[in-house]
């Protein structure tokens, strides 16, 4: 045994050369910065340069790709964005688009969020239940949230268009087709729904490990008690499960917030600007087509990272308050 | 066995070497290409024949998909880079990174002859430069499914009838025959712009500088929006998206759901592949407006990449692909109107029985005389993009009946104003 771990000790040796170097030259304290420097490095390089790059170009105007080449307007970006006689009618706004995409998205937030934590919450009770084939169920929920948004896009897209299979089934029904993609609101609820479809089982799963972890006891003695469904429920469920609700309402939020390709991919954004969210506002301003404009993008993605850091922070804010709680327990 | 083993590995080592150094000589020329129909394949065929005959270069096609090239391009070229030549479509706004072919080409007086008439739009302003040619002309223009004409009992509107003499007669079509799209226009700036210059748009002020929404402009996009509304046209194309997002309805047409459909003299030879005997389709001349009856005129151009590192081999590409013979086999087989002056001259056989694909070609032709001098201005203007892209985008959004007409002019004014402000600096 002592021979077979030889080579072992030798290499941990053999490790120990550079290591001890850097213990010397750096100090104790200097270890954890030399171990981080690699990640740090690459977040830097892919992370915070982009945002510094980005800050500029919001600060910048003109047609030159390069930041060299870019002439320096100081605010005229954001001032031209937040432009508005009111916020709440985006027709009153200069850029009304930038507007009509910050209405969509506030209320794409809520209304999907709210559908999003019902449908996941619904669908973990139900997973959690000793029902018959309950790994298969657990598996149907979660597949969507493995295709690319692209393909759950054109799928649904291939359903609803006038001429689609919803549609064929309709007519075959006999009700008469529904222009379900022209329509403002029928193309929203769309929009809402298919973006639940696809990201459902990710929230559920996350509710479902939730569910799992309120001590069994707890439901006996209400059984022996004889406290009836409901009430176990909203005294017992609801609140031991409250912490993950939040941070399933939080991750849901930021992903709302950024909600683009699927949509996209659906209903490029419209009728008219129906669909239409800040993501996309970004990308047809910088990005689509030959009149780039990358100075607004820039000032628009800023505007729209202060919403995320706010719900980021939130995040975290009730990460650390769930765990003090659990702290308690 | 041991001499064995040294002589086969030498006679190895040298084959690689030698394999190493053939490789290394063969000069990649790279085309960025996009295809609306056969053309992709035509060209692959004519650059394998120079491959062969030319075992110092290696021409590699790389196919893209239309709207990833008009993303990508022109990020790639104003960071010096890109493909050594591309099948480029906004030609104004790109010329100044292309690359001069004049001291390079073997007979720059070919070119000059041949295609003098198209030079100007393919460089920048203010210089002579040869800077590639077009691989195509196209002709905006509407086609109708014939079919459903004879089925209704329709008469064709004659060869000066209006747009609105059209649209009535269409919307009789679609009724008596159930189609659900009576007229389509493509989603697109540039196949609107020559309906509103025959209401007598201009585009242009008395000081060179954009106006769009004039009166001649408004009288269409009146009429573009009142045919959404009464059925003549789907809301499936131009409220059903956003922004300046191209729409086609070319399947749509090739499904027979189509009475008329605007796009141009592109599709032909997709038309001609894909509908076959399904249905009787023909390509009928501009319909009037108040003022003229004019097309817009287009087309792609293949152009070299002025951040190319072989210049010489793109030259000699440049040189083989728009040599006579090799250009008269593209257009014959891609069925495209000619932008070869010689070849246009000497006339074409173009490679098809389908009588009505001969008829659409002979149609867009003789619509080439009637295009107004404003559509060539505008076709040329180099940040037509910019224009077009507000004139899609605010319209849409009137189409969806989410911006009032006159909300939606002032809005296209503001747009183009900004891009301008914003391209100037």
């Amino acid at each position: 045994m002592h021979l077979l771990l030889a080579p072992v000790r030798w290499l941990m040796h053999l490790i120990g050369v550079p290591l001890g170097w850097v213990q010397r030259t750096f100090g104790m304290g200097g270890m954890a910065a030399v171990f981080l420097a690699p990640n740090l490095l690459v977040f830097s390089v892919f992370i915070v340069f982009p945002i510094g790059v980005n800050v500029w170009y919001s600060f910048t105007g003109g047609a030159a790709l390069f930041p060299a080449g870019r002439v320096f307007v100081g605010t005229e970006q954001y001032d031209l964005l937040l432009a508005c006689d009111s916020y709440l009618d985006p027709f009153s706004c200069r850029q009304d688009r930038f507007w009509k995409g910050v209405h969509n998205t506030a209320f794409f937030v809520v209304a999907q969020v709210a559908a999003m934590v019902a449908a996941a919450l619904i669908t973990a009770l139900v997973l959690n239940r000793e029902i018959r084939g309950r790994g298969f169920w657990r598996a149907v929920f979660f597949f969507p949230v493995l295709l690319s948004p692209v393909v759950v896009g054109l799928m649904w897209k291939w359903i609803l268009l006038r001429d689609g299979a919803l549609n064929a089934l309709l007519v075959s029904l006999g009700y008469q087709r529904i222009e379900f993609l022209t329509d403002p609101q029928w193309a929203m609820f769309w929009v809402i729904f298919v973006s639940v479809w696809a990201h459902l089982g990710f929230y559920a799963l996350i509710l479902l490990a939730g569910l799992q972890a309120i001590p069994h006891d707890v439901y006996e003695a209400a059984k022996m008690d004889g406290t009836p469904a409901m009430r176990v429920f909203w005294r017992i469920t609801l609140p031991l499960l409250w912490p993950t609700m939040l941070v399933v309402l939080v991750l849901a939020s930021i992903r709302a917030v950024q909600v683009f390709d699927d949509a996209y991919v659906l209903t490029g954004g419209g009728p008219g600007t129906a669909t239409f969210f800040i993501v996309q506002y970004i990308y047809e301003t910088g990005f689509a087509g030959a009149a780039r404009n990358l100075g607004l993008a820039a000032a628009a993605s800023m505007l729209m990272a202060l919403v995320l850091v706010v719900l980021t922070l939130a995040q975290l804010g009730i990460t650390a308050w769930r765990d003090r709680q659990e702290g308690k327990r | 066995m041991k001499q064995f083993m040294t002589a086969a590995a030498v006679t190895l080592t040298a084959a690689t070497f030698a394999t190493g150094a053939w490789a290394q000589a063969k000069t990649d020329v790279r085309i960025m290409w996009y295809s609306d129909g056969v053309e992709g394949q035509v060209i692959r065929e004519l650059a394998g024949r120079f491959n062969q005959a030319n075992p110092d270069i290696n021409i590699v096609i790389d196919e893209i998909a239309f709207p990833a090239l008009v993303q990508t391009l022109p990020v790639q070229l104003a960071s010096g880079q890109g493909p050594d030549i591309a099948r480029v479509v906004d030609l104004p706004g790109l010329a100044p990174h292309f690359l001069d072919l004049r001291p390079l080409v073997k007979d720059p007086a070919y070119w000059d002859a041949n295609f003098g008439a198209f030079l100007p739009v393919m460089r920048p302003a203010g210089s002579n430069a040869i800077t590639g040619y077009m691989t195509q002309v196209t002709v905006t223009g509407p086609f109708i499914n014939k079919t459903l004409f004879e089925q209704a009992k329709v008469p064709l509107p004659g060869p000066k009838a209006t747009w609105d003499e059209w649209a009535a007669a269409v919307k009789k079509v679609a009724d008596a025959t159930k189609t659900p799209i009576p007229l389509a226009i493509d989603r697109s700036g540039h196949r609107v712009a020559g309906p509103m210059i025959s209401y007598g748009a201009k585009w242009f002020g008395a000081d060179g500088r954009p106006a769009v929404t004039d009166e001649g402009f408004r009288k269409m996009a009146k009429r573009l929006v009142d045919w959404h509304n009464d059925g003549t046209m789907s809301k499936s194309l131009w409220g059903s998206v956003s922004g300046r997002t191209y729409r086609g309805a070319n399947e749509e047409f090739n499904n027979g759901q189509v009475v008329m459909y605007m796009s141009g003299s592109w599709q032909i030879g997709q038309f001609a592949t894909q509908i076959k005997d399904a249905f009787d389709w023909v390509a009928v001349p501009t319909p009037c407006g108040d003022v003229t009856c004019s097309p817009m005129p287009g087309g792609a151009g293949l152009v070299a990449i002025k951040y190319t590192k072989n210049p010489q081999q793109v030259a000699r590409v440049m040189d083989y692909l728009a040599s006579e013979p090799v250009l008269r086999e593209f257009y014959e087989r891609t069925l495209f109107l000619p932008a070869h002056k010689g070849i246009a001259e000497k006339g074409l056989n173009f490679r098809t029985d389908v009588q009505h694909v001969k008829d659409a070609l002979s149609t867009f032709a003789a619509q080439v005389p009637t295009i107004s001098p404003d559509a060539f201005r505008i076709n040329s203007y180099p940040l037509q993009t910019q224009v077009f892209g507000a004139v899609i985008t605010r319209l849409g959004q009137a189409v969806a009946g989410e911006l009032p007409l006159e909300q939606a002019y002032a809005r296209i004014d503001e747009d183009i104003a900004n891009a301008l402000k914003e391209a100037g600096r």
